[in-house]
């Protein structure tokens, strides 16, 4: 902190991006998560208890266990377990997945508040940052440049999936389950299981996502944590229309609009600050009406996703 | 051994109860009475904030002989408070109940106490009114007097001359706080400025580490938060290597390197008085409201990179609010348009309701209220 000026209205770009590296790796890793469970069609409205449940279980792990690392694994597991419970649930015939998902919402928050209690007050190891902004002296610069490696982590996995659902088999499968379960019965498809590893796998990711709060931005544990991520990253991927690569597009879109509002008034633009923080809901609104087409309705649906029917 | 109380035996001791009382002996026996006080949240007691601050004072009631206390988190501000504090006087028998959040009070704390006279109520920030029930008081306490002691340490600390704030939303209290940590501030040093950040939401984690990052690059190296968890604001201030001044309850552990100070809330303090009073059945206060004289609010730990001078500037500040030689909002001042709204000559003392609908930042202060 020497005699470093303010970067004035440079600080916006800086901020944007800054924001993006901070705060999208949450979107990013529930919205690949449900992305895989609703391309094999099911709706897990549920994974914001993921989010919650990961980010509690990361941090006890971390703290548990000394490694954040292991706190990372811990709450992709239990993630994946809790998953493992809609799935199972929704697999019963005439059960609803949207409501089985909200009520799986309020359980895992609910669970995750009652064991995490212990947890609130002692400090966990954080995840270690990568310090890709070393080579400038503007701590600025340097501070919104300390890459969390999960961040990289997200962005691999979307375009892992992209390769997934276009070019391998069990791509082709998931992807058949979802759009028409007679087609895949009639290809002796396991339909059923299919459908309960999709969502265990979506369960995975979401409960990682949760790691990214509680183990790196903002850090720790508390009961106020997560601003409903897990709920907006499920609408991201309907706004991504199921493709993993726009989905990774929605939630970096997401994190920059999302520090519009903080960097603004800090820069000193100082009205408006109500607006500015809605400008990620802004946003979706006016992609969702610009890329909407009366001439190609949802033609990416999964034709088994309730909503579509 | 089995010496049993028969009824002559009892209705001696009762006389003799009614006499002491009547002997003015009263207070020290109603002090042992069992009592029964309830205590609602609006969110978790281990918050690092305004929830904690509480559930500290409710820990230190639970030590004073013959109370009992039961406590129910999360409760939201809807009906949902009106059966949690229901429960509390018809299952457990609270004759107390101390609503901690501000949107308890109209309807649900106004309703529940025209419903139970017999049981007091005591509400956290709200104003009572006559009309409104006898059996409700209201306590407050004047936090922007601790603020200001918050300011001092932050403008002797400062290098940068510049102070950030990150706050939840304009409301009058946290206006009062803001414009108290500024003034002090520039009482040490004028060429300082405050910025502040609005979140727009009393809790938003995520928003709140953005809005300290943004100020930290903005080169602040003091940020105050004024939020309803100031948890995440204090790390992230932490592991960006610039101090910090704390809210509600000590978050001194969270940074042990730039830990400055907080202003922090004493409760026990009219907690204890209704509790007596209850006990007493003595006449309620029903606009109970205090500061660091009354010890309502106080200074919470000076943190280890606090200089000697200015711990001893801080000392010498609070010894001239308590004895009311520096008064925080006193003529002449200008909001932060240029506009005068204190004339020269007027003070306004920590208790005047002149205050209470404050709506301007003070100058020196970028932001909007």
């Amino acid at each position: 902190m020497t005699s470093v000026d303010t970067l004035g209205w440079l600080a916006l770009p800086l901020a944007l991006l800054g924001g993006v590296i901070r705060t999208a790796t949450p979107f990013i890793f529930v919205s690949l998560g449900e992305c895989i469970t609703e391309r094999s069609g099911r709706i897990n409205l549920g994974l914001e208890g993921n989010l919650v449940l990961g980010a509690m279980c990361a941090y006890a792990a971390s703290y548990l266990f000394g490694s954040p690392w292991i706190g990372v694994l811990a709450a992709g597991l239990v993630g994946l377990l809790f998953s493992a419970l809609h799935g199972v649930i929704c697999s019963v015939r005439r059960v609803n997945d949207t409501a089985a998902g909200i009520s799986l919402l309020i359980l895992g928050t609910g669970l995750a508040f009652f064991a995490g209690k212990p947890f609130i007050e002692p400090q966990a190891p954080q995840l270690p940052n990568i310090p890709l902004g070393s080579w400038s002296t503007l701590p600025q610069v340097r501070a919104a440049l300390d890459v969390n490696p999960l961040f990289f982590l997200g962005i691999a996995a979307a375009f892992a999936l992209h390769v997934f659902f276009k070019r391998t088999g069990l791509g082709l499968m998931v992807r058949t389950v979802g759009d028409t379960e007679d087609g895949a019965r009639a290809l002796g498809f396991p339909v059923i299981p299919t459908r309960i590893l999709a969502t265990m796998a979506g369960g995975f990711m979401a409960g990682i996502g949760g790691s990214f709060l509680s183990l790196s931005y903002p850090g720790s544990w508390s009961e106020g944590l997560s601003s409903g991520q897990g709920i907006m990253a499920v609408a991201l991927v309907i706004f991504a229309r199921w493709s993993p690569l726009r989905a990774l597009g929605a939630s970096i879109l997401f994190g920059a609009a999302g520090a519009i509002g903080p960097a603004l008034q800090g820069i000193g633009v100082t009205g408006y600050y109500y607006l500015f923080n809605a400008a990620p809901y802004l946003l979706t609104l006016v992609v969702l009406i610009v890329s909407s087409s009366p001439t190609r309705p949802s033609a990416d649906v999964p034709g088994e996703l309730k909503l579509n029917r | 051994m089995t010496h049993r109380i028969d009824r002559r035996d009892l209705l001696a001791l009762l006389g003799a109860a009614g006499t002491a009382t009547w002997l003015g002996a009263g207070r020290a026996l109603a002090a042992e009475t069992p009592i029964t006080v309830g205590i609602l949240y609006s969110g978790s007691k281990q918050d690092y904030g305004y929830n904690q601050s509480h559930a500290n004072a409710a820990a230190a009631l639970r030590k004073l002989p013959g109370v009992k206390v039961i406590e129910e988190e999360r409760v939201p501000e809807t009906i949902a408070a009106q059966r949690s504090m229901e429960g509390m006087i018809n299952q457990d028998g609270a004759k107390l109940i101390i609503a901690t959040s501000f949107g308890y009070f109209d309807p649900h704390v106004l309703k529940i106490a025209a419903k139970y006279p017999d049981v007091t109520f005591a509400h956290c920030g709200g104003i009572w009114k006559p009309g409104m029930p006898e059996n409700v008081g209201t306590f407050y306490g004047y936090i922007f007097s601790a603020q200001y002691l918050s300011g001092i340490l932050a403008g002797h600390m400062s290098k940068s001359k510049k102070l950030g704030v990150v706050a939840a939303k304009p409301t009058p209290n946290l206006i009062r706080s803001i414009n108290a940590f500024a003034l002090a501030a520039r009482s040490v040093d004028p060429g300082i400025t405050v910025q502040v950040i609005f979140t727009g939401e009393w809790t938003n984690p995520v928003r709140e580490a953005e809005s300290a990052t943004s100020l930290i690059d903005q080169g602040a190296d003091v940020i105050a938060c004024h939020v309803d968890s100031p948890k995440v604001v204090v790390e992230t201030a932490e592991k960006r290597g610039v101090m910090s001044c704390g809210y509600h309850s000590s978050q001194a552990e969270l940074a042990p390197k730039g830990y400055l100070t907080g202003a922090e809330w004493n409760w026990v303090v009219p907690y204890t008085d209704f509790l007596d009073r209850t006990r007493a059945r003595q006449p309620l206060e029903h606009y109970l409201r205090g500061g660091l004289a009354a010890d309502f609010v106080k200074t919470g730990p000076i943190g280890a990179v606090v200089t000697p001078a200015a711990r001893a500037a801080l000392e010498q500040t609070r010894a001239k609010l308590i004895s009311g030689e520096t008064v925080i909002f006193s003529g002449p001042l200008k909001d932060n348009k240029g506009n005068v709204v204190i004339p020269a000559g007027t003070v306004h003392k920590e208790n005047d309701r002149a205050l209470d609908p404050i709506n301007y930042l003070v100058d020196g202060v970028t932001g909007q209220a």
